[in-house]
């Protein structure tokens, strides 16, 4: 009997053993630790590739590496004539994760897809505050309370959003990740159990990966979702090895103790180019620094005064002084990533005596303005103070005298919503949900002047197309509006379009299959890892 | 005795009011709140930011507001994480074990490595000897923790591949925290290996946390020795022809090590205000990179919660010290 039992240890053993050497593990060293592991909670990428990305799915996803949307856990689906009915039908058979502390009972179905918004839209149901302070900030942050009239189930696998009116951009919406699709069943369990704050932090969705375990800061482990819809995953463990420091990140690639890390400084780039060992990944974020100027207050008020001071810009020096090689000279106020993008809009040239005689035709002599430079770094602008020097000695060139300002960050950003703002402001933008209108409209339209439109610019040949888009679900018609809507920004210059950042992904030759994602998610489906 | 511990401990109630007050106030007087920076450019319209001011209690007045948080203390609730929608108690008890075995490693060997130094500096007192302990005590004293624990990656880790680059342990080892001590979660795991792989994780930030501390030790224990040395009964040991090993570890050194105590217990708080540093290099999931986080993100209830915790620590450490130096020095006693 005793030799028996020694035996079966060998066998479970060996068998253990051949498995660790079969497994693929994936380690990626992520950049900080997730807020928590339900998306709809958060607005950092960083808490969405440990959630959202990996771990669920949405009723339409993006299609990694573009902007486009393609279907998820919705086959199909129909928008009525009038733009305000969509009516998704569900894809059968997809498997929730079954894990040790939860194991589902049934597929996907409406009731899921219900419960994922209606705790968001819904003060009375029992989710919508089932952590202190929870504010699901995506969802308003994207007008979904004004824009839901309603969500019914039509049947068990068919739901029907109403809108309030017709919004184009409603299906990009629809594959952020607020809108990740999470287990009604699994939080029907953990409320009976008075558990509920674990939907926040033992996740069960339906995505590529499921959760394993987290240690606080440190390790958050995901094994492959045996039985994905789309099919299982090639490697089998996925490992974030939690690295805050750009430096030791890029230590740990270097030594094979991760395999995947993202954003390194950009001072070692030429290291981790020349590292036989590793790929460097290169894409333009979804983002744009620009230089806003107040189109309310004269000599501002005047196109082509804004222009000359556009082509007094000498793009290139920024692009050495303060992105160091992470950026790239912008032109229109999307970044190329981005679906209509009009690449044959052309920039203003560089030109600082162009730009002295069309402002002396303009009038405008002796002229002193104010910029203002943020007090923080944000990837479409490394650093703002520098920026401003720089603009300030291209100025000085074309006889414009700059003072540069700052205020602390909430300040800065609400003391230049102001329409009487005294000066151009240093700002930019970075894209939630691909869609050209969460641009053009937000940071360009009418609506936004004296908030979020910070060169306080309304123009009706301009704000005519963006609404037009808004409505029409064609996309190749909303195309060809944004594509027209880049020509006027150009020609009446409320901006100085500055710069797009470039992001960067090292990772170890031995991966493949990483696809780099232009809103700035980072995926590990599809991925593989030679041995 | 009795009353020596209940002066000490009485005077723990007014520092614990005045540190309550003054994490309390710190992170309020940070410019930006938590709503603000959570928002960023995409901004928050006034009915919802007031809306979401009232959700946190932020709309009431600032000593209303303090009153509710010395009550909910008073009945052991540090408030809930704004980020992580986390109890602050719970999180500070997950990550505070990973602080202690740090800053227990690095006070071991900044005392076993310092000592010794100082003495030998005190003894060899003018020789080059003492020249090159002392120097290399200024150095570490000196040395930006930051830069040195990056030095020590790149050579043992990067160059020579002697020792890991960051964490507590090797990602192929997986086993949940009993004790929340990697060394010992690691050998109760019974996974071969696990320990060996824990401790060389030590290896490198224990070094860096040890640095300051190991100086400042060597430094007292020379300047106490050089005193101590000094004295009549030290020359009259030396008269009665007692071995000089033994002047110099009985009779010198046992008197010498009063004031080096107190140091090493005041080395604590220094202890755990480079574990900010040190923890944040080597990507190790204590206290210190969780403070600096949540000041980042402005998370009022961490930052005053955890405060609160890491001061009440060192208090507790202190008390201990004053009474163990009451204990070794009946003087003080009285």
């Amino acid at each position: 009997m005793k030799k028996l039992n020694s035996l079966l240890a060998t066998t479970a053993l060996a068998a253990m053993l051949a498995s660790t050497a079969q497994a693929k593990t994936l380690v990626y060293c992520s950049e900080g630790s997730p807020e928590g592991f339900d998306p709809a909670l958060y607005t950092s990428g960083t808490t969405f590739d440990a959630s959202s990305k990996n771990v669920y799915n949405r009723l339409v996803e993006f299609n990694i590496g573009t902007t486009e949307t393609k279907p998820g856990l919705a086959e199909s689906y129909e928008v009525s004539e009038d733009g305000l009915e969509y009516t998704f039908k569900l894809r059968p058979g997809v498997k929730f994760h079954t894990t040790d502390f939860f194991t589902p009972s049934r597929d996907l179905n409406a009731d899921d897809v219900i419960f994922s918004f209606e705790r968001q839209l819904n003060e009375d149901n029992s989710f919508n505050k089932y952590v202190e302070g929870a504010s699901w900030e995506y969802f308003n942050g994207m007008s979904m309370p004004d824009l839901l009239k309603g969500i019914e189930k039509v049947d068990d696998m068919t739901v029907k959003f109403v809108l309030n009116r017709p919004e184009a951009p409603f299906i990009a919406n629809m594959a952020m990740d607020f809108a990740s699709i999470v287990s009604k069943e699994y939080a029907d369990k953990l409320e009976a159990d008075g558990k509920a704050s674990d939907l926040n932090q033992k996740p069960v969705g339906t995505g590529p990966f499921q959760f394993v375990a987290y240690q606080p800061d440190a390790v958050i482990r995901f094994k492959a979702h045996p039985d994905y819809w789309a099919g299982k995953e090639k490697i089998d463990d996925l490992v974030f090895a939690i690295t805050t420091d750009a430096s030791v990140r890029q230590q740990k690639l270097m030594a094979g103790e991760c395999h995947v890390a993202p954003y390194p400084n950009p001072a070692d780039l030429d290291a981790l180019r020349a590292n036989d060992d590793l790929q460097l990944m290169e894409q333009e974020g979804l983002n744009v620094g620009y230089l806003a100027y107040n189109a309310l207050v004269a000599p501002f008020d005047n196109a082509k005064v804004r222009k000359a001071l556009n082509m007094a810009i000498n793009k290139q020096a920024i692009l050495d002084a303060v992105f160091q090689g992470s950026g790239q000279a912008a032109k229109n106020p999307i970044p190329p990533t981005m679906w209509s993008y009009n690449k044959a809009v052309e920039d203003d040239a560089y030109d600082p005596e162009a730009a002295k005689a069309m402002l002396a035709e303009e009038g405008v002599t002796d002229l002193s303005m104010k910029v203002w430079a943020m007090p923080v770094q944000r990837p479409y602008n490394p650093n703002a103070r520098r920026m401003a020097e720089v603009i300030q000695e291209d100025f000085s060139k074309v006889g414009v005298n700059v003072e540069i300002v700052s205020y602390e960050w909430g300040e800065y950003l609400d003391k230049s919503k102001a329409k009487d703002r005294d000066g151009a402001v240093l700002l930019g933008w970075t894209g939630d949900n691909g869609d050209p209108d969460n641009f053009l409209a937000v940071l360009l339209g009418c609506d936004g002047v004296g908030g979020s439109n910070r060169a306080q610019w309304c123009n009706d040949e301009f704000e005519a197309l963006i609404q037009k888009a808004k409505v029409v679900s064609d996309k190749a018609e909303r195309t060809a509006l944004y594509e027209e809507a880049q020509v006027v920004f150009k020609r009446e210059a409320p901006w100085a379009t500055i710069a797009h950042s470039v992001v960067f992904m090292p990772m170890s030759k031995k991966v493949s299959g990483y696809v780099m994602d232009p809103l700035g998610g980072h995926w590990f489906t599809g991925v593989d890892i030679a041995e | 005795m009795l009353r020596f511990f209940l002066t000490r401990v009485g005077l723990l109630i007014p520092t614990f009011i005045g540190v309550s007050i003054v994490a309390f106030a710190f992170i309020r007087l940070l410019p930006g709140d938590p709503i603000m920076l959570l928002a960023g450019e995409r901004g928050v319209d006034p009915a919802r930011y007031a809306e979401l001011q009232a959700s946190l209690g932020f709309d009431k007045p600032l000593p209303i507001q303090y009153i509710n948080y010395l009550k909910d203390i008073l009945t052991g609730d540090f408030g809930t994480s704004i980020v992580t929608k986390r109890p602050v108690l719970d999180e500070f008890m997950t990550l505070f074990p990973a602080t202690i075995e740090l800053a227990l490693c690095a006070i071991i060997l900044a005392t076993l490595v310092g000592i010794p130094a100082g003495v030998l500096a005190a003894v060899k007192r003018g020789t080059w000897l003492d020249q090159s302990v002392m120097g290399t005590a200024l150095v570490g004293y000196s040395m930006p923790i930051f830069w040195w624990g990056l030095l020590l990656i790149i050579l043992f880790s990067g160059i020579l591949q002697w020792t890991p680059v960051s964490g507590r342990i090797s990602l192929i080892y997986f086993f949940p925290p009993v004790t929340g001590f990697m060394l010992i979660d690691s050998l109760l795991s019974g996974q071969s290996g696990a320990f060996r792989s824990a401790l060389s994780h030590l290896i490198l930030p224990t070094i860096v946390l040890a640095t300051i501390p190991l100086a400042v030790i060597a430094r007292q224990t020379r300047s106490a020795m050089l005193e101590v040395l000094g004295e009549d009964y030290v020359r009259t040991a030396r008269a009665k022809g007692l071995p000089p090993r033994r002047v110099i570890g009985l009779h010198a050194l046992r008197n010498a090590l009063i004031p080096v105590i107190t140091t090493i217990g005041l080395q604590v708080g220094v202890l755990l205000a480079g574990a900010i540093l040190t923890e944040t290099i080597f990507s190790w999931p204590g206290i210190g990179k969780w403070m600096v986080d949540s000041v980042f993100k402005r998370d009022y209830s961490v930052v005053q919660g955890g405060l609160l915790l890491i001061a009440g620590v060192i208090m507790i450490v202190n008390l201990v010290v004053d009474l163990l130096y009451g204990l070794i020095n009946p003087r003080i006693r009285h």
